[in-house]
């Protein structure tokens, strides 16, 4: 979501809503002038508010679009105040603001075969991905988790476009990916593409590294990235400044520390490159690490966090962490 | 990049394959930097040149394996872009990457598919089995960064009537304006055919053909678009029917052209002239290599001074660029084929140019 320079921005049109599953809604959006075809992996941005706050959200690109629409899929999160609450509110017609197809999970030509793994709304990209190898030939597999059968979206057009190369992996059946398995049987030089739950993902990195294959090859998508626990409002306590500060379960620290004037460096706001990581000094409850930027020994050490993505999670009310800035000299 | 001239979802000479090996190469094609190198199964890997980081040319770094190191950081990218090392981190940013292109080798070049990848036929390569070094013989070279833009030099060479004025005393002669010509095309191909009968040799012919008497002179020039020209041309003694189809007792040469968009109004020229006559003569194959390219002397020098010239004109007269002629139907046939290739790839997607990657 960052890098967006001002001209980017465009106007757009929600044209069509229609619910994929009784919690994924696919909404339709024409921009105004300027389609930009989308390849595989690409995402648009839309600015939205959240409460008072003008925010920015991305969202994968569901499919080729070759008739000029953008296709974005959202699962409502009941908990939720933030994005997927608000976009659930627009009716069609609704004006939008958007910025183009940007990619970030790139889908590279002519490995000798691809194994691709969707869990829940992690769908959106991957679908996409899905087609573009159908359609070049390209011998892939794609296995699909979610809890039952009815959150299965877009189940059916794959069924119909990839046919049994469409693996459907259903929890509440018993189901589960064994990536040590998979990762196996993939041939030397394969990619995997993943994008869902911090479970799976991790699950799939542990199971790569341990396969000795190189890392680049493990591609994964990040936006759709929870935690290993639910976002609830913590208190950020900065002694070197003398400041505590509230973070609402629907804001990042960074933007709230932002908010409150803190001084912070940041780049990516996805987790990734790292810039954003402040020192933690104490904590009550325990860190939520959903960068991947950090390894996991790194995170086991608990010495920094991303303040982009990860949070703190307490039971109960009192969830807290104390950390230092950058604001002294040496 | 919106209103360039030139197709990106299709494949154009970038190098000669003999330039591309272990050490890192720099191509601008279509308006985008390139870095090119062999790979250790032989295969030729190009990318952005650009590191992912800070923009720094990858071509100013250097080869590991098959991975580009960057020459700023020690930034790591693999032969399909992926980014495989960052400095002082245990991880690895799972964005970080550039843009991987198609390339193939055929017929001694290098092509490069500046496109949508997921286009990127090698079936679609090109016909140049004319450049191949086996039963037409020849070495030629490249002009990179030609200061004129491709279609020049497309016109240039659908139309020879300016050999009679830019090459005169050597391939050139009155016979050539004063014949006249046939012009036809597919969607993909134009040729020009000329037929010459009953005329002097002009010198560099009757040399090669070392038979007395008038000849009958042929330059049969093939366009494919967008920037590929092969010119069959000979001369055979007339009365031989060689328009009949027999240019047994003829020699034959030909002419070819990959020319390739640059930055801006600059073109790589990769040219070659190759024939079937005194195969074995490597002094021959020689001397008609610097006939062509040679101190600024040769032939080609002589058109790429009229092109350079041409291009400096068109930048700095603003009336409608060009009047055209009857010799130009050939060209105008070719830059019709041009701008087809253009529409169709704006009607399949509207900012192929600028697809997101």
């Amino acid at each position: 979501m960052a890098h967006r320079s001002a001209e980017e921005w465009q106007p757009a049109r929600l044209t069509a809503i229609r619910d994929l599953t009784p919690d994924i809604r696919m909404f339709e959006i024409a921009p105004e002038s300027g389609f930009v075809q989308p390849q595989p992996g690409s995402h648009i941005d839309l600015a939205l508010r959240i409460g008072e706050r003008a925010d920015v959200r991305s969202y994968s690109v569901v499919g080729p679009c070759r008739d000029g629409v953008y296709r974005i899929a959202v699962k409502r999160l009941p908990t939720s105040r933030g994005g997927s609450a608000y976009m659930w509110t627009l009716p069609v017609g609704a004006r939008l603001t958007i910025a183009p197809p940007a990619n970030l999970f790139p889908l590279t030509r002519g490995r000798p075969e691809y194994l691709l793994v969707a869990g829940g709304i992690g769908i959106t990209p991957i679908y996409g991905i899905a087609l573009a190898l159908a359609g070049a030939g390209a011998p892939f597999r794609m296995l699909y988790g979610c809890r039952s059968r009815d959150q299965l979206a877009l189940g059916e057009e794959l069924r119909a476009r990839i046919g049994d190369r469409l693996e459907p992996y259903i929890s509440a059946e018993g189901k589960r990916v064994d990536f040590g398995r998979e990762v196996a049987r993939l041939a030397p030089g394969g990619e995997v593409y993943v994008c869902g739950p911090i479970g799976m993902m991790e699950a799939a990195k542990h199971a790569w590294a341990a396969s000795g294959r190189p890392p680049e090859l493990l591609r994964f998508e990040t936006f759709g990235s929870s935690g290993r626990y639910a976002s609830v409002p913590f208190v950020v306590r900065i002694p070197r400044l003398d400041r505590e500060i509230r973070v609402p379960a629907e804001a990042s620290m960074l933007d709230a520390l932002e908010a409150a004037g803190v001084g912070v460096i940041a780049d990516c706001r996805r987790g990734e490159c790292g810039l954003c990581a402040l020192p933690i000094l104490g904590v009550e409850g325990v860190v939520d690490h959903r960068d991947v930027f950090f390894s996991d020994g790194e995170k086991a050490e608990n010495a920094k966090l991303c303040t982009c993505v990860s949070r703190v999670w307490r039971a109960g009310e009192g969830a807290a962490i104390t950390i230092d800035t950058a604001d002294r000299e040496m | 990049m919106g209103d360039a001239a030139y197709p990106r979802n299709t494949w154009y000479a970038a190098a000669w394959c003999h330039e591309i090996g272990r050490a890192l190469a720099r191509r601008t094609v279509c308006d985008t930097d390139l870095v090119l190198y062999r790979k250790s199964d032989g295969s030729v890997a190009v990318l952005e040149d650009a590191c992912w980081h800070r923009l720094l040319p990858l071509s100013l770094g250097w080869l590991d394996g098959d991975q580009v190191v960057c020459g700023y950081h020690g930034l790591r990218f693999n032969a399909a872009g992926r980014c495989t090392h960052m400095p002082a981190q245990k991880t690895i940013n799972p964005s970080a990457g550039v843009r991987a292109f198609p390339a193939v080798e055929r017929h001694r070049l290098v092509w490069v598919w500046p496109g949508d990848p997921a286009l990127a036929d090698p079936d679609l390569v090109p016909d140049f089995h004319w450049n191949d070094g086996t039963d037409w013989i020849g070495e030629g070279g490249t002009y990179y960064d030609l200061k004129c833009e491709y279609r020049l030099v497309v016109d240039n060479l659908m139309d020879l009537t300016h050999e009679t004025y830019v090459h005169a005393g050597s391939i050139g002669n009155d016979a050539i304006t004063e014949t006249p010509f046939e012009v036809t095309h597919t969607d993909r191909r134009v040729t020009v055919t000329r037929w010459m009968r009953d005329i002097e040799a002009p010198p560099f012919w009757a040399r090669n053909l070392g038979k007395p008497g008038n000849v009958d002179r042929w330059q049969v020039i093939r366009f494919e678009a967008p920037g590929v020209v092969a010119g069959d041309v000979g001369v055979a003694p007339t009365g031989t029917r060689a328009p009949e189809g027999d240019r047994s007792q003829g020699v034959n040469g030909c002419f070819l052209a990959a020319i390739t968009p640059a930055r801006g109004n600059t073109c790589h020229y990769h040219w070659n002239f190759v024939r079937t006559f005194k195969r074995d003569d490597a002094e021959l194959t020689r001397a008609i290599q610097r006939a062509h390219v040679h101190e600024g002397k040769g032939v080609y020098d002589q058109d790429a001074t009229v092109l350079e010239a041409q291009q400096r004109a068109i930048d700095t007269h603003p009336r409608q660029p060009f009047y055209n002629l009857n010799i130009d139907a050939g060209a105008l046939w070719a830059r019709r084929l041009i701008d087809q290739m253009i529409a169709r790839e704006r009607a399949d997607a509207p900012h192929q140019a600028v697809a997101a990657e």
